[in-house]
């Protein structure tokens, strides 16, 4: 029998692999898992975009003017992006973000405008109601099992009748100099340079921290270029842009928000166990709840933090229109759901990430900005948008396949 | 023209960089059965999606030849177009569909654009009585039993026209009953000229069954062999490359106190006309293994899920832990009270398929490793988990891959893992060794017994008559919703649980 077996034996081919001794940029590459793979595609997408405009513009486009209110411009619809993503991860939408900054900016107008209450109790009251109203939706959806879809379009309509009702359909304007500061001041320089070199700091730390406890654990750490290199080029880019940033006016308030509120939501969905369980619970209800995940609790969560965050941006609105308008945030869940499918979040839920989120809003104000520069119709802006989400969408069922 | 229906030359496969195929070659003759052995992530499966399409020709380097014409297949379609299909390990139909809207998924019969009904109410019959199905074409899906629902796959391979039929691991989920029938129709398709590549871990099977035996071993062919000169023991030797003397490796071990009581266990769906579980108590020893044995439906799963509060509809039991009464509503509260249960459903109830290896593992233990301020402690958290991939012998290229690319038996032992690392007192394990090669079989019959030695008590439900006697020290048997009968180890048989499991079942028949 061993004999016959012998014979069967085929032979074995020895030959190299082709990835095998090619130069140390592939080797690095194959070291990226498919979400950097992802983000490094996007990050291109963005710097193809930048230098398209760039040439057309004859290098407007890349004035510090026009960068810093391109940024300044990014920062609501980016804010939103960051709360979408948790609840399109968590394998749920949020249709009513619009209505509801809407109405928590309506809110803050009339405390503010109307009653003259002081600015920080206006921004506590408002965050508290942004909380409360996603706590209510996320209720509605973990715990009465009506679907996300259904309850988020109810309250799209509803916020937005409360509002209209609430200012009587009329400009609530105009907004104390205190509240208007939110969304107009820029941070004199040493703000900026700071909260870059804190960052900076910070990330380099958790990178020699890990590395320190790779090898504490006998686990071999990547090579040393791959981890520093990496760190190293998010810092420079930071520096970079904040450089661009301060040659016009200095850091936008509205922008270190949004910067914070990156920073601490990556934390939050890479870190924590609450972010953990969002993956999970988007990428197999059944698995998590039969893994001791308390669903329901986490789904209302989510939909509570993201209401938090659209009180946030509702706050920015507000003060950057000095008033409260019966239209304000009309439409804005759409630019935040197409700005987080833009950046990898799959709509199916488990995959996504805020960095991705902030790059798609990133993306379409890119478009939004360079077009209006150029001159380009409305009707041509809303087309090529269109397509590019259509475009993103697609090349990204492609490589998932 | 070559005596091969289908001849696979020099197959290497790669994914990011690690082979799970490195030159196999394997030859299926026509109206042949050929079995493909191998441990668990060898690359049976791998292989199998390389004929089929499922990863398109330039995914993989190497020939295949399908009768006589080299086949480079795009996707599924141009292997199906050839007469190529595959049942894959994990069931493909739609539940809540027709047994005939399956059958002719993306194949239906139209005329003009609408739906040739009739044609394919014929068609369907007649399939399904080659395949001994004895049930109107327009059940829904989910009315089937697991085994039904894998004939009705099979019904649709068929009406392709397949020449060669690809069984991956089919009868993992069957009753006795229903495997016989399997390997039946398998032969039955044979003596028609059908050829079948047939995987599957139970090796009394694939002796019964093939012609001619293929073993492969971390991606590498091992040999092929005529099954007539064959035993059990040389495919193993060949899959593990090392003999295993036993199957079992029972051990003394002391068995302490009653720690956990069940009692009144009743579960019923909403509108069922009789409940899965009917007033079910019994009790479960310190260190003690108990197997609970019984048909495919006889309510083993619905009375495990009761302890564990995920049965889905109305259920109500009795749990007394240590002396204290349990009020357990879902599975946080079971696992907080120390019951941990490893799911029969895998792709349903136990991995999240895009998560990674590790973070399957730890995502009941996420607590433990967490702090308010820092978060999760990544470090410690990894450390376990390779220390469980070490213990289980997991088979995975790092703990970053998504756990859906592990090979099937990989998936259960991270599943088993997760379970583990909560430190249960009452593991709860059904069907444990579904999808398991025999060699990480032993290694987890092993650890059962490590495991009941430190103090844990394990409740294990299977299908596995062998498994149930060769592991347990008690058993129960189940029928129709019932327990039937209690079992010292001792002197049993595998014909003394069958007539109890079934005794009445052939009464109520005549
Ligand atoms: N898409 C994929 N990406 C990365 N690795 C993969 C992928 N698919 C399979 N593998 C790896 O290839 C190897 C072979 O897997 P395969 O599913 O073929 O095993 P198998 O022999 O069918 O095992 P089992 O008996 O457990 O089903 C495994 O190590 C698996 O992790
Ligand atoms: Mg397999």
């Amino acid at each position: 029998m061993i004999k016959t077996l012998m014979g069967a034996v085929a032979p074995l081919s020895r030959d190299r692999s082709p990835g095998q001794g090619t130069g140390p940029v592939v080797s690095m590459l194959k070291r990226l898992t498919t979400a950097q793979m992802q983000m490094l595609v996007m990050v291109a997408a963005l710097l193809i975009i930048a230098v398209f405009f760039t040439l057309a513009t004859d290098g407007s486009f890349i004035s510090s003017r026009n960068v810093s209110n391109l940024i300044r411009q990014t920062a609501i619809v980016g804010i939103l992006a960051i709360g979408m993503v948790f609840v399109i991860i968590s394998a749920e939408i949020d249709l009513s973000v619009g209505s509801m900054m809407g109405l928590l900016g309506g809110i803050a107008a009339i405390m503010d405008v109307w009653y003259g209450v002081p600015l920080p109790l206006t921004i506590l009251i408002t965050l508290a109601s942004g909380l409360l109203l996603g706590l209510f939706n996320g209720w509605w959806v973990a715990y009465q099992k009506v679907p996300s879809f259904i309850v988020t379009l109810a309250g799209m309509l509803a916020f937005r009748g409360a509002l209209v009702g609430l200012t009587d359909g009329s400009t609530v304007a105009p907004t104390s100099g205190a509240l208007s500061s939110i969304g107009q001041s820029y941070l004199p320089g040493g703000w900026g340079w700071s909260f870059g070199i804190l960052v900076g700091a910070g990330l380099l730390l958790s990178v020699m921290k890990k590395r320190g406890s790779q090898r504490l654990h006998d686990l071999k750490p990547a090579p040393v270029a791959f981890d520093y290199g990496k760190a190293g080029v998010t810092v420079l880019a930071l520096l970079g842009l904040l450089w661009v940033l301060e040659e016009y006016r200095g850091l936008p308030t509205p922008v270190l928000i949004m910067a914070a509120l990156i920073l601490v939501m990556t934390l939050v969905s890479r870190r924590t166990a609450f972010g953990r369980r969002i993956y999970a619970i988007g990428g197999n209800l059944e698995a998590a709840r039969m893994s001791g995940v308390n669903v329901e609790m986490n789904k209302m969560l989510v939909f509570g933090l993201n209401g938090l965050i659209v009180a946030i941006a509702a706050l920015i609105l507000t003060s950057r229109l000095g008033a409260g308008s019966p239209s304000a945030g009309n439409m804005a869940e759409l630019d935040a759901i197409a700005a987080c499918v833009i950046g990898g979040t799959s709509l199916a839920g488990g995959i996504g990430s805020v960095f991705g989120a902030i790059m798609g809003a990133l993306i379409m104000a890119s478009l939004d900005n360079g077009m209006s520069m150029l001159d380009v119709p409305t009707f041509w802006q809303m087309i090529v948008k269109g397509g590019i989400l259509l475009l993103a969408v697609w090349m990204d069922a492609k490589t998932r396949k | 023209m070559s005596e091969f229906l289908l001849e696979l030359r020099n197959i290497v496969k790669e994914f990011s960089g690690v082979k799970a195929l490195n030159g196999v070659t394997l030859t299926v003759k026509p109206g042949e059965v050929v079995s493909l052995c191998g441990e668990n992530g060898s690359g049976k499966s791998t292989l199998m999606k390389v004929v089929s399409g499922v990863w398109p020709h330039g995914s993989y380097s190497g020939e295949i030849i399908f009768d006589g014409r080299h086949l480079e297949a795009k996707g599924i379609r141009d292997s199906e177009a050839v007469g190529i299909a595959i049942i894959h390990q994990e069931l493909a139909l739609v539940k809540e569909m027709t047994v005939l809207e399956n059958i002719f998924l993306g194949n239906e019969i139209t005329h003009w654009g609408r739906l040739n009904t009739e044609a394919m109410f014929k068609r369907t019959q007649e399939l399904l009585k080659r395949v001994q199905l004895d049930i109107n074409p327009d059940t829904p899906l989910k009315e089937l039993g697991v085994g039904q629902q894998q004939l009705v796959e099979i019904a649709k391979a068929l009406n392709k026209n397949a020449r060669l039929l690809i069984l991956d691991e089919p009868t993992s989920s069957l009753t006795e009953r229903e495997i016989e029938l399997l390997l039946e129709i398998v032969r039955q398709l044979r003596r028609e000229g059908i050829s079948c590549v047939y995987i599957s871990h139970k090796l009394n099977e694939v002796l019964a069954l093939s012609d001619r035996v293929t073993v492969i071993r971390d991606g590498e062919l091992i040999g092929t062999c005529d099954a007539d000169s064959l035993t059990q023991n040389d495919i193993i030797q060949m899959m593990v490359g090392r003999e295993l003397d036993q199957l079992f490796p029972r051990e003394a071990h002391p068995i302490g106190d009653v720690i956990l009581e069940v009692n009144r266990a009743y579960a019923c769906k909403p509108g069922a006309s009789r409940p899965q579980v009917d007033d079910i108590s019994f009790n479960l020893r310190k260190g003690e293994i108990l197997g609970i044995a019984g048909l495919v439906g006889s309510g083993r799963t619905e009375l495990m899920q009761c302890l564990f509060g995920c049965y889905e509809g109305e259920s109500r039991v009795d749990i007394t832990l240590h002396g204290r009464k349990l009020n357990i509503t879902n599975s946080r509260e079971a696992l907080g009270a120390g019951i941990a249960m490893v799911p029969e459903d895998r792709k349903r109830h136990g991995i999240v398929p895009i998560m990674s290896v590790g973070r399957n593992m730890t995502l009941s233990k996420l607590d433990f490793y967490s702090r308010w301020v820092s978060g999760v402690n990544e470090q410690a958290e990894y450390v376990d988990v390779l220390d469980y991939i070490r213990r289980l012998t997991v088979k995975t290229a790092s703990t970053e891959l998504a756990i859906k690319n592990l090979s099937g038996g990989n998936q259960q032992k991270v599943i088993l893992a997760k379970l583990l690392m909560t430190e249960p007192e009452v593991l709860i394990l059904d069907e444990p060794t579904r999808g398991i090669d025999v060699g990480a079989k032993y290694e987890i019959y092993k650890l059962m017994y490590e495991l009941v030695n430190q103090g844990m008590s394990i409740i294990m439900v299977s299908s596995e008559l062998p498994e149930v006697l060769g592991i347990s020290d008690r058993v129960l048997v189940m029928h129709e919703g019932r327990l039937k009968g209690e079992f010292d180890h001792r002197g049993l048989t595998q014909e003394m649980i069958m007539d109890c499991a079934i005794a009445e079942e052939i009464r109520s028949h005549d």
